[in-house]
Formats: structure tokens, C-alpha cells, sequence
């Protein structure tokens, strides 16, 4: 990729996932480099079941598949975010995140991510309609 | 004149492009394990971007003259961040040999100096003045095309750096404005206003430098600044650059602006800054006598990306393996500050020291016995390790192994069960390749630091494939060796071992 359109690339990209709808330009900009952008190979772990210490992810590009003692509950892609119920409880994940091919993220430390939940409330709002999605349809697969 | 121009052209194993800290490294490492190889260069001399930055002369890495660990041992390497290391003590603690006294961070010439002397003393040959222009991928390997003609081997490792300015693509007129590698001399700064584009170390020593010299500094960038004694990483800006943001908090005249810049135009008497608030919102519009891009830098990777080398980061590093192999195309390896696009875990959101000397000089030496055993079949000795010695030889890694300290949660040191019910110390490994791949029983020790900022030893144990986390207790000293981390250890291990 031309670095020179990569800049861009990040801020649109961003500007296109339903996380960050609500943000301003310079919002968007602030978001793209309080996040890291991370590139793990196809098959590498992102987060690790069990592993203290993990990250917020958003996924940017690719696909990653979710395993709980190597049994894939969920796949998830381009918008989708990850390691958020284990930094918001303050737990170890209870499930391995792993790249199904090249996979292109965001990641917050996971210290950060009550500062900027706060400091970004439209992201919050939009995380907990996400989250809540994810709990009815959990809710539904269980009745 | 032979002797000042080795490697023509020709058939090589192994070429090493590049002649700086990673690149000496490299070679060092190689040789030690009798890994043939080429050198070259497009400089004409050995330190890379230490024959000109840091701008102000000055690093921010330490080097202790005096610590309580004694010069040129390996326990010393965790006080001394930018020698490079050495098997033999000849080779080992160059930097501080060159020091005058006058601070802890080297000036930029004693590191030279220091790198100089290391390549000196280690006789590492480099044929200079021969610039890489072009790849080919080939089905044996790749071909280089340089200035001085075609390199063919089979085994690449791209050592040249993140020493390309770089400059962000969405402010409109940044073109124009001079990168951080084209700041004047201070003096010609006297008495104006001064914009600074960015808040990483590059933006604070360029501030920092100028505050004898301009009358106003502004610093400006979307993202709050992040400061090392927070953030436990030196990725974030060190503390001795921190006078332009103690001045800003005091209300001294500079400041520290959370922005996204959108438009930089000349003026008549300099420029305007036109830039909107992020953590404030806001139009902002600054007029300067001067604007400096301290945006970063970018990797020159000359074709690479059209070999199929996939890059991140804006295009500026490579995606990588743990042993820093491209991760779409095998054989090519880097070194050097580029290492650090092999996050690793990353765990607690800390990102390795593989930016800076003091972690990536480790990498060369673990990426060298990695090259040396999966590309050219030459098996390190291991030693043994006896059960009853263990603990006590993990622990001792934990508290003194520099490896361990300056890349925490990036490498350990492995003990693996040999088929026999034996121990065999693997040495320093990615930890990542532990606890990602496959292989027998074995445990690692690594130092991290969580988000509490305890500093303690991390045990990980694979046992019929299956890798679990074992977190020891932090100690105020930080001495890991006591009656009580050996009961934590020995607990863990007692299953493992039986």
C-alpha cells in the first residue's frame, strides 16, 4: 500500500464501522492514533484464553475465529471488537481470538480503554448497542 | 585496498543489508555461529543513524558508568542500553569506555564511538559504499541489484532501519513543512515561534532543544501525549525530554495542544497552522515564524512490498514472524529497530524495546541462532540443566538476565523435558513462539509489568501441548531468588516435573 494513502486509509476505514459512526473527522483522526495498529499472520493468537494482560481490538481488515479450549464459538470481521469483556470485568479471557488469515487491527491497552470509553461517549453508547446485540442473540440461542 | 572493500558481488549464503546497530549485530551473531555471509552498505561507515541523530546529540537511552552490576558482565546489560553484546569481554560494554561524565544518556558521538570500536574489535566487515536498489525473487533465494553489482543468496536480512521521514498524508500543505531531519541548528531559531508537529520523543527533543533558542514552542497532535514513567514503556516520551510539557502545565508560554492538524499555508511573515481540537474541541488557527514535521519515520524498503512483503503502520514496517521473518515472504528477515513490528503479546498494552538498541540487539542474537539452525542446519549446544537446580537457575534468570528485563513479555529463557525425563536449557526464545507453537513439556520465565505496575517474574508451562500462565509476585527490590518465589515456583513445577 502507498504510505502516502495509508494515513487516509485508517481514518476512513474507521469513519465506515459502526463503533465510530458518531465521531467527528478530527475525532476519527484523535481515535486513529490513540489506537495501535497491529498485523498478526494467519493462525497467530491474538488474545490468549487464560492469559492475563490483553488488549481491545477492532478489526480493521480479515477475519478471526473465537475458540474456547480450541472449540470455535464465533467467527468475527471487518467492525467487529474483541478483549473488551475481560478488560471491563477485570478477567482473564475466557476464550482465544486467532487470526483465520491476515488480520488487521486497532488495539487500546487495556488500562486505556476506561479512559477513552469515557472520553468518547457516543463509542460507549455504540459498544453497548453492540454488546447487547451480542447478549439477545446469545439469549435467543439458549431458548 | 582489498581489505576496504570485501564481498564483491557474487553468491552469498546469507546477505545482511545495512550497517548500524542491528546490522552489526547481526553479523556478530552469525559469525559466532559460523553462518557465512555478506555485509554491505550504502554508508561509509559503521552506526547508522547514530552518525547524525539524534538533532540534539544527545540519546535517550542510558548507559551507567557505575551500577551495582560489573562492567562487561551480562547481568550489566540491563544498566548499559547501548553497547552491543558481545561473547568475548573485548566485545562487550563499548559505550561507556567513551563516556565524559556529563550525563547518563550517551552523547550521540560516544555512542558512534562505542558502535565504531564494537566493529573494530570484532573485526565485522562491511563493504560500504554499495547502496541496494532493487530485488528479485528467485525460486533458489533473491538476487540483489546494488551500485556495485548483483548479490545472489538465498537468505536475506534487511537491517537499514526506520530512517526514512515520514510524513502523514492528510494535512493539507505538509509537504512543504521540514521534517524533524531537516531542523536547523538551534541558534537559528532565536526569538521566533515555533510549531511542532507531533508529540512523540522526536516532537519533545526538538521542543526541549529549542527552548533556549525560540521564544514560543507549540506542540500539536491529536493524540494526548503519553509519557514513559506512566506508560512503563520508553516507546512513549522519555522524561528527559519533558521540560517543554512542565513549562506547558505551568502556563510558561509553550504548549502542548491535543489536535488534529488539517492545513499548513504560508504566510507573508511564515505560516498558519490551521488545526481542530480532539480531547477540546475546537477551531484553532496558529501563526508561526516556523513549522517542523516531527511525524516519524518510515522503513525504506526499496521493492520489497512488490515481492510480496506485507507492510503495516502505514506502509512503514513489515508484518513479521517471531524470529522477525517477513510473514508472507520466507526468507527475508529483518533487524534493528524494525523488529518492533514483531509485537509479540503485548501484554498490558506494552509494546517491546525492539524500537532501540537495548531490545533489538537481543532479537539479532536469537533471529541469528534461528537462521543458523532452520536455514543452514548448524545446532547450538545446549546445556543441561539439573532438576534440583531449576528453580533456582530460572529465578537467577528472572532477576538478572538482561534479556528478560529489557524485552518483558517479549523474550524468555526455556527449559525443555528432553524424551529421558532430562532438562535442557534452550536459551533465550520469542515468547510468543512458546506459547503460540508446538513442541515438547517445557517452561519459560519472562519479567513483565502489569497494569498495576508491579514488576514481576511469569512462568509459562506447556505440558501435553497445552501452555498455561503462571504469574509470580513482584518483590520491592526486585530480587525473585527468596525462599518465597522458590515455593512459588516449586508449587507450579511439582506437577510439571512428575
Amino acid at each position: 500500500m502507498d504510505p502516502r494513502s495509508a494515513e487516509l486509509d485508517v481514518i476512513d476505514t474507521l469513519a465506515g464501522l459502526t463503533l465510530f459512526s458518531d465521531l467527528s473527522r478530527p475525532q476519527l483522526e484523535a481515535v486513529a492514533h490513540i489506537f495501535e495498529e497491529e498485523v498478526f499472520p494467519e493462525g497467530q493468537r491474538v488474545i490468549r484464553q487464560g492469559f492475563a494482560g490483553p488488549g481491545f481490538y477492532v478489526i480493521l481488515e480479515g477475519e478471526a475465529s473465537v475458540r474456547v479450549d480450541g472449540e470455535e464459538r464465533a467467527t468475527l470481521g471487518r467492525g467487529d471488537f474483541f478483549g473488551e469483556v475481560s478488560i471491563l470485568l477485570g478477567a482473564h479471557p475466557i476464550a482465544d481470538v486467532v487470526a483465520m488469515r491476515p488480520l488487521r487491527c486497532l488495539m487500546l491497552a487495556g488500562s486505556d480503554l476506561e479512559g477513552f470509553l469515557v472520553g468518547f461517549p457516543r463509542v460507549s453508547y455504540r459498544l453497548v448497542q453492540t454488546m447487547a446485540r451480542r447478549l439477545q442473540s446469545a439469549t435467543q440461542w439458549r431458548s | 585496498m582489498a581489505e576496504l572493500a570485501p564481498f564483491p558481488p557474487g553468491d552469498y549464503p546469507l546477505v545482511i543489508v545495512g550497517s548500524g546497530a542491528g546490522a552489526l549485530q547481526t553479523s556478530y551473531s552469525l559469525s559466532r555461529l559460523g553462518v557465512d555471509h555478506a555485509v554491505i552498505s550504502s554508508d561509509d561507515a559503521p552506526a547508522g543513524m547514530f552518525r547524525r541523530f539524534p538533532f540534539f546529540q544527545r540519546l535517550i537511552t542510558w548507559t551507567k558508568p557505575y551500577s551495582p552490576m560489573e562492567r562487561g558482565t551480562r547481568a550489566y546489560e540491563w544498566h548499559d542500553w547501548n553497547s552491543l553484546i558481545g561473547e568475548e569481554p573485548a566485545h562487550r560494554a563499548q559505550v561507556p569506555g567513551f563516556m565524559d561524565g556529563v550525563s547518563y544518556f550517551p552523547s550521540r558521538p560516544e555512542m558512534e564511538q562505542g558502535l565504531v570500536a564494537f566493529a573494530e574489535a570484532a573485526g565485522i566487515r562491511v563493504r560500504y559504499g554499495c547502496r541496494w536498489e532493487s530485488t528479485e525473487r528467485r525460486e533458489d533465494g533473491f538476487v540483489l541489484g546494488t551500485t556495485d553489482g548483483e548479490y545472489r543468496c538465498h537468505t536475506l536480512v534487511i537491517a537499514v532501519g526506520m530512517t526514512e521521514a515520514w510524513k502523514p498524508s492528510n494535512i493539507e500543505g505538509i509537504e512543504d513543512v521540514p521534517h524533524y531531519v531537516e531542523t536547523r541548528e538551534g541558534r537559528t531559531y532565536t526569538d521566533r515561534r515555533v510549531f511542532v508537529i507531533g508529540k512523540r520523543n522526536s516532537g519533545f527533543e526538538i521542543a526541549d532543544g529549542l527552548l533556549p533558542w525560540a521564544k514560543q514552542v507549540i506542540l500539536g497532535s491529536p493524540r494526548p501525549a503519553k509519557i514513559s514513567v506512566v506508560t512503563h514503556s520508553t516507546a512513549s516520551a522519555r522524561a528527559r525530554y519533558l521540560q517543554p510539557y512542565e513549562d506547558a502545565a505551568l502556563g510558561g508560554g509553550t504548549f502542548v495542544i491535543d489536535a488534529a492538524i488539517e492545513r499548513v499555508e504560508r504566510t507573508a511573515d511564515g505560516w498558519r497552522v490551521h488545526a481542530s481540537g480532539t480531547t477540546r474541541p475546537g477551531a484553532m488557527t496558529f501563526d508561526v515564524d516556523d513549522v517542523i514535521a516531527a511525524t516519524g519515520f518510515g522503513t525504506p524498503f526499496q521493492d520489497l512490498e512488490g515481492l510480496g512483503v506485507k507492510t503495516f503502520y502505514q506502509g512503514r514496517l513489515p508484518a513479521q514472524t517471531a524470529f522477525w521473518e517477513s510473514a508472507t515472504v520466507p526468507g527475508v528477515f529483518f533487524a534493528g529497530s524494525i523488529t518492533q513490528g514483531a509485537v509479540g503479546l503485548k501484554k498490558y498494552g506494552i509494546p517491546s524495546s525492539s524500537a532501540a538498541v537495548h531490545g533489538f540487539r537481543y532479537n539479532a542474537r536469537v533471529m541469528a541462532e534461528h537462521i543458523a539452525t532452520a536455514r543452514f542446519g548448524i545446532e547450538r549446544k545446549r546445556e543441561a540443566v539439573d532438576h534440583e537446580d531449576l528453580v533456582e537457575f530460572l529465578l537467577e534468570e528472572a532477576t538478572h538476565a538482561p534479556e528478560l528485563w529489557n524485552q518483558q513479555s517479549y523474550l524468555a529463557r526455556q527449559v525443555t523435558v528432553e524424551p529421558d525425563g532430562s532438562l535442557l536449557d534452550e536459551g533465550i526464545v520469542p515468547l510468543q513462539q512458546f506459547v503460540d507453537g508446538s513442541g515438547p513439556d517445557g517452561v519459560v520465565i519472562a519479567v513483565e509489568t502489569d497494569e498495576t505496575h508491579d514488576i514481576h517474574p511469569a512462568m509459562y508451562v506447556r505440558k501435553d501441548g497445552r501452555v498455561d500462565e503462571h504469574l509470580l509476585e513482584g518483590d520491592v527490590q526486585l530480587d525473585f531468588r527468596g525462599a518465597d518465589h522458590q515455593a512459588q515456583m516449586t508449587s507450579v513445577l511439582k506437577g510439571w516435573l512428575t
